[in-house]
């Protein structure tokens, strides 16, 4: 008869105990769910934003196979000037688009300059120049080209 | 042993998912790694255009179609080019929107608001075609200054507003008045607030034409911010910088309009033809008008390959500025020889026309199906290019696409 009540109580001891291992495996089984679905819910976001600004600045002239990323530009003798005096404006890809010899290149320096708020550029003007006439001369196309770049594809009807 | 192996067990696995979580982490920060160079807008969200537009330039924002994405009758949004020449203004209240009728030809000078020209003048809708001046420039040799456009600065949306005429004619036209120029809010890109990014306008003639619209609605629906919205002058037919967009101000000139992009060479060709690589002197540049004949196979897409015996069916469209389209011709043997097309009536007045044909080829090879529209004064598209011009206007070359017969 004693050992009866004693026994029970230790029973119930075991059990509160194992009761409260479930209670926390639920929850803690229930949170890494609810992690793994949604692995936003538990994170800081604008600490880790921040970290990654930093490790661009350093990339922002990366150049990679000859040509500047960030503009497009071909690495080449005057690529920082032209990109520090002409992109600025008007996005790189107004420069890279155009093939032009150094009269049309100064005319259009000229006419920036006269009408669109371009400054004096002062001895950058023959490096600017020389780099475009280099790397972006005119190309001969003649009175019409042939079709180039086509995809080739089935048609089905 | 159970429960201790159980117990082993919950806790390697809440490593492994500590160190799971760690490595997720990790890979989060990558996704959300985005360079500073390449954080510009994505702009086929931005203006909710088709992937396979082109980006000729991000600043001021060039977007051009290619040919098969023009293949709607009316051309959707997604497919419509976009010129800008200044930057797209940020923050437009449609409800504090007035456009301002003013100029030395004025006879009342008069302020109204958007919801007054909505309900002061009739509504008119009209398809229009509106093509760059521009458009065609990349093939020109020597090679012009400016965006290098191919085929696909061209396009016909449908467009509902009041006429131009209407507005004009209730502040008054004195009797000298020669041309109308637009204002609009589009900021220069020095951002120099004393300059305009473009202002240019056409004659007194044109502005008064039924067709002239000032324009709200776009296929429908409020025009995108990109193509002008809340309020775009549209003039069909015509080189599509006379359609300013975001226009606030509409001025009646006694003097051919002298806004920014009028003068110097601006939108003009030689007054006389010159030989290719010519000097010009502006006093000789000639503004351009009416834009010239012209079609584009926008069906099938270029590079189809086909099985012998099949028959190609090929369509697309064709528009001549003021005039009308009156024929059009295919040929498959680089001109040798052409066959008429099917042609549809314009909807209205300066929409473009559609075409259709059915094309037999008589063996396997490789193939080019070119198109050649003529017009109501019996002008055809040259095959080649048309007249060299410093800025690079007017290509209207027959455009053709590449075919394979197997």
């Amino acid at each position: 008869m004693d050992k009866e009540p004693s026994f029970n109580s230790q029973v119930k001891n075991i059990y509160h105990l194992l009761m409260v291992l479930f209670l926390l495996f639920i929850i803690s089984g229930g949170s890494l769910i609810y992690y793994a679905n949604n692995p936003e819910a538990f994170s800081f976001k604008k600490e880790t934003s921040n970290l990654v600004a930093v490790s661009l600045e350093e990339d922002s002239d990366r150049i990679e196979n000859g040509i500047h990323i960030r503009t497009g530009l071909i690495e080449a003798e005057g690529l920082m000037t032209v990109v520090n005096n002409c992109t600025n404006c008007h996005s790189a890809k107004l420069v890279t688009q155009n093939r032009m010899d150094a009269d049309g290149w100064n005319t259009t320096i000229k006419w920036m300059q006269e009408t669109q708020n371009l400054w004096d550029l002062g001895g950058n003007h023959e490096i600017i120049v020389n780099y475009l006439v280099t790397n972006y001369p005119p190309v001969k196309k003649g009175r019409r080209m042939i079709l180039t770049n086509v995809e080739w594809y089935e048609l089905e009807e | 042993m159970k429960r201790r192996d159980f117990v082993k067990k919950t806790t390697l696995s809440s490593f492994a998912t500590l160190i799971g979580a760690e490595v997720v982490f990790g890979s989060k920060l990558m996704e959300g790694y985005t360079p500073v160079a390449l954080q510009d807008p994505d702009p086929f969200k931005l203006f909710n255009k088709h992937k396979e537009m082109i980006v000729l330039n991000n600043k001021p924002w060039n977007i051009e179609a290619q040919a098969h994405l023009l293949d709607d009758k009316i051309t959707p949004n997604s497919s419509m080019f976009v010129r800008n020449n200044g930057l797209v203004p940020e923050n437009i209240d449609a409800k504090k929107w007035t456009l301002t009728i003013d100029g030395e030809s004025v006879k009342n000078k008069k302020v109204y608001t958007l919801n007054e020209l909505k309900t002061k003048f009739s509504h008119h809708t009209y398809q229009l075609t509106l093509e760059c001046g521009g458009n065609g420039r990349s093939e020109f040799d020597p090679p012009a200054k400016g965006n290098q456009w191919t085929v696909g600065a061209v396009h016909c949306a449908s467009w509902t507003g009041v006429r131009l005429r209407d507005v004009l004619e209730d502040a008054g036209i004195k009797s000298n008045a020669v041309y109308i120029g637009f204002h609009a809010v589009d900021q220069h890109l020095s951002m120099d607030p004393s300059k305009e990014a473009i202002s240019r306008g056409c004659p007194i003639s044109k502005a008064v034409q039924d067709e002239t619209l000032l324009a709200f609605k776009m296929n429908g629906e409020d025009i995108p911010l990109v193509h002008g919205y809340p309020l775009r002058l549209v003039a069909g037919g015509w080189p599509a910088s006379v359609s300013g967009k975001w226009v606030n101000r509409i001025s009646i000139r006694d003097i051919v309009h002298d806004g920014a992009k009028m003068t110097g060479t601006a939108y003009r060709v030689p007054c006389e033809t010159v030989a290719p690589g010519q000097k010009v002197k502006d006093e000789n540049m000639c503004i351009i008008e009416s834009m010239p004949v012209k079609s584009l196979i926008t069906y099938p897409k270029s590079g189809a390959i086909i099985k012998k015996g099949k028959v190609l069916n090929i369509r697309g469209h064709a528009w001549a500025g003021e005039l009308e389209v009156t024929k059009i011709e295919y040929s498959i043997d680089f001109g040798s020889t052409w066959t008429e097309c099917n042609i549809e009536k314009p909807a209205n007045r300066l929409a473009w026309q559609h075409f259709s044909a059915s094309i037999d080829f008589p063996k396997t090879g490789y193939y080019e199906v070119w198109a050649r529209a003529t017009d109501s004064n019996n002008k055809a598209q040259p095959m080649i290019l048309p007249g060299w011009n410093p800025k690079g206007y007017l290509n209207n070359a027959c455009h053709r696409i590449a075919v394979k017969v197997k």
